[in-house]
């Protein structure tokens, strides 16, 4: 009786130990890794997808994504990655990466996974924002351009071509003029150009005028700011401003916003991000618009510039040994072109490859040819802090336009302002 | 152990005090005492390093143009919408007072607004407040005068903001006046009458000195808030589909909280964001003791 009873027992804890052995090699044969972006939802949905298809191909490994509200999202990743129990694979804007890197929350990209040579050759120009150290700390799956905005319907009717957009800024202008419509009154009722500079004006200044005016906007290490280093800075400041002061073609706060106001047909031009097409879209069903290239400069019509921005990916230091290999797998599947093409496809950012983007039938298209001719001329701006460095383009600005301040003496302000900020980052490093 | 009756009666009185008082340390005074901590620190969200800075964010401040001009504005909210609350609110509270007729409507007209949200209220003013195709401008403009700035340019929009901040609380400071001058009582105005009164000095030296408890508490309500201005500033300067100018044009419309929120959560600089709440802190704390010093009176007949 004993005996039996004995081995009875015997086969149970064998077959306990046995199975709990099993399940620790399978444990240890799985890897769980944490991705984490701001809920955004086309975004969310379509990662969710992705993990699936990553997860097929790639056995053993398991993806979580969490996502966090925009406003929350900086600070979500503060508190965790120095914790250990933060993501993986983090997902930030270009802007943040010097913050992120003194931090100390992130990993360079491995040079072995991804050689420099091959990102330089393969990716866009402007990835180099995410490059700091020499380093590179992260790459996109996409980036965004900004292009030209017409309603063709408003460009009848003041008797322009409909299908001809303007090419330079003094077309620009001159249609702007054409295309402003003021009431008895003097009060404006429709913009022949929706003036802003809170929206992406502040970005065509910083990277396409000064460009085009043959100003570099900074020096190579970033440490200073040359807007008003030769003529052309302050001329290109005078003209831009001149678009709002002397020829009145828009004022920032008409009908709210700039986009507000092409929306509603109540502005017959823009300058807009990649990043508006799903609002326009959505928004702008009745209005008949195009999108073309951001215009040069008569005079000096082969410097072609665009502004470029864009969200990346990036390994945090939580991911370690067995995370680390699989983190670095599931970034090459992040930034690989099959990601990029049904990233396109479905949430309307543009790839971050060059290939990609010189796809012809993708150049053709009516829409997304205009943003992605501009990528390959594209500059991303290094901000230290992009929230007082668009402030103080802003207040410049109003001073002009609403003080009478002397463009030139604006513009000395505002070049100071900058480089105080920058300063101020740079002592501290 | 025993207790006695009473004794037992006052523990279950502890007990329930002690909730909302846990709830208090936890809620306020710990958030407040960990703000009073950053405001030492050198506190960037997103750096690791958050280094102890003594006061050097204090006197940082003291060299901050943008700090004194968000300083200047908030004092102007203050001067300008508390006085302007009271007077006005007394005025429609007494006129309400006087109607014996559909008095109830008339208080809800004025409360109305009062319970609208107030992001909702900030946008239609902004609207309405358009420079061009405003309501405002064209009424102007159909009466044959100038059309107006508004929000858009540096020299009017704080009043016009200050207009809507009075506008909304008006509701609130008419229900409290007119439960105040229900609780004057009648036999001291009808003895002042008989004794030859005019009805302004029945008001001036019965009713308003008996109203002093009722414009304590409303001036002293009426300047934290607006001390603490924010909402309407925010949706009346930034949102929609541009970036906006937060606080502007030219930090025109700029207050303390507002800036307390461009420096925490535009820029992540907790540390230095802290560094303001706690002088807002100490401006609200000196502010209500001068008020209810020189304002409360003992008024007794």
């Amino acid at each position: 009786m004993l005996k039996r009873w004995l081995s009875l027992s015997m086969i149970v804890v064998m077959t306990t130990l046995l199975w709990a052995a099993s399940a620790s090699v399978a444990a240890a044969k799985e890897v769980t890794i944490e991705y984490w972006q701001y809920y955004y939802e086309s975004k969310v949905k379509l990662m969710t997808d992705l993990i699936k298809q990553f997860e097929q191909q790639n056995p053993g490994i398991r993806v979580e994504q969490k996502t966090f509200p925009y406003e929350q999202f900086n600070q979500k990743v503060a508190i965790s990655v120095p914790a250990g129990t933060g993501p993986d694979v983090v997902n930030l804007y270009y802007g943040w990466v010097p913050k992120y890197v003194d931090g100390g929350y992130l990993q360079p990209l491995p040079a072995d996974a991804f050689p420099a040579s091959t990102i330089q050759k393969e990716f866009l120009p402007m990835v180099e924002a995410a490059k700091l150290n020499g380093q590179y700390w992260g790459l996109p799956t996409a980036v965004r351009a900004l292009a030209l905005f017409w309603n063709k319907d408003l460009f009848k009717e003041a008797g322009l071509d409909p299908n001809a957009p303007p090419q330079t800024w003094e077309q620009l202008q001159e249609y702007a003029i054409k295309l402003t419509k003021r009431d008895k009154n003097d009060q404006l009722v429709q913009e022949g150009y929706a003036w802003n500079a809170d929206g992406q004006d502040n970005h065509v200044f910083i990277q396409v005028l000064l460009r085009q005016w043959g100003v570099t906007p900074f020096s190579p290490d970033n440490k200073q700011v040359l807007w008003n280093s030769k003529p052309g800075g302050y001329e290109a400041f005078q003209w831009w401003t001149d678009l709002a002061v002397k020829h009145r073609v828009g004022d920032p706060t008409f009908m709210g916003d700039y986009r507000t106001a092409f929306i509603t047909g109540k502005a017959a031009m823009m300058i807009d991000g990649s990043f508006a097409l799903g609002t326009l879209r959505d928004k702008a069903k009745n209005i008949n618009w195009g999108v073309t290239t951001l215009p040069v400069r008569a005079a000096n019509p082969s410097v072609r510039a665009n502004v470029g921005s864009f969200w990346m990916n990036a390994l945090t230091v939580n991911a370690k040994d067995e995370k680390r290999d699989a983190a670095i797998k599931f970034l090459r599947f992040l930034t690989s072109p099959e990601v990029m093409k049904v990233w396109m496809e479905k949430v309307g950012e543009l790839p971050a490859r060059s290939a990609l983007t010189e796809d012809p039938a993708l150049q053709k298209d009516p829409i997304y040819g205009p943003f992605l001719a501009g990528l390959k001329y594209a500059h991303a701006t290094f901000f230290v802090d992009e929230t007082s460095e668009r402030q103080a383009i802003i207040d410049a600005t109003n001073e002009v336009r609403l003080q009478g301040t002397n463009p030139k003496v604006a513009l000395d302000r505002l070049v100071a302002s900058e480089q105080k900020i920058r300063d101020e980052y740079f002592s501290n490093r | 152990m025993h207790l006695s009756l009473r004794q037992r009666k006052a523990l279950w009185g502890y007990a329930f005090l002690a909730l909302p008082l846990i709830f208090f340390l936890v809620v306020r005074i710990y958030p407040a005492l960990s703000a009073l901590n950053m405001s030492l620190h050198q506190w960037d969200v997103m750096s690791a390093r958050k280094p102890f800075v003594g006061l050097r964010n204090f006197v940082e401040l003291w060299h901050d143009q943008v700090f004194w001009k968000a300083a200047l504005n908030t004092l102007l909210y203050v001067v300008i919408s508390v006085p302007l609350e009271l007077i006005l609110g007394l005025l429609v509270a007494v006129t309400i007072q006087s109607v014996n007729r559909f008095r109830g409507f008339y208080r809800t007209i004025y409360f109305v607004p009062y319970i609208t949200s107030t992001v909702a209220v900030s946008w239609v003013w902004r609207w309405m407040y358009f420079k061009n195709g405003g309501v405002f401008n064209q009424i102007l403009l159909s009466l044959g005068l100038p059309a107006q700035s508004f929000l858009s340019g540096p020299e009017q929009a704080l009043y016009c903001v200050t207009a809507v901040v009075v506008w909304q609380a008006l509701g609130y400071y008419v229900v409290i006046f007119l439960a105040g001058l229900e609780m004057v009582p009648s036999m001291y105005k009808e003895a002042a009458k008989i004794d030859g009164a005019s009805s302004w000095h029945v008001f001036r030296y019965v009713t308003l000195p008996l109203l002093n408890p009722t414009v304590v508490f409303l001036a002293v309500l009426g300047t934290i808030n607006s001390l603490q201005i924010f909402t309407q500033i925010m949706n009346m300067t930034s949102g929609g589909y541009g970036q906006g100018d937060l606080g502007g044009p030219l930090n025109s419309t700029l207050s303390l909280v507002v800036y307390i929120y461009k420096q925490a959560f535009y820029r992540f600089q907790m540390g230095y964001a802290s560094a303001i709440t706690v002088v807002l802190f100490a401006i609200i704390l000196v502010a209500t003791l001068i008020e209810l010093k020189v304002l409360s009176r003992r008024v007794e007949y």
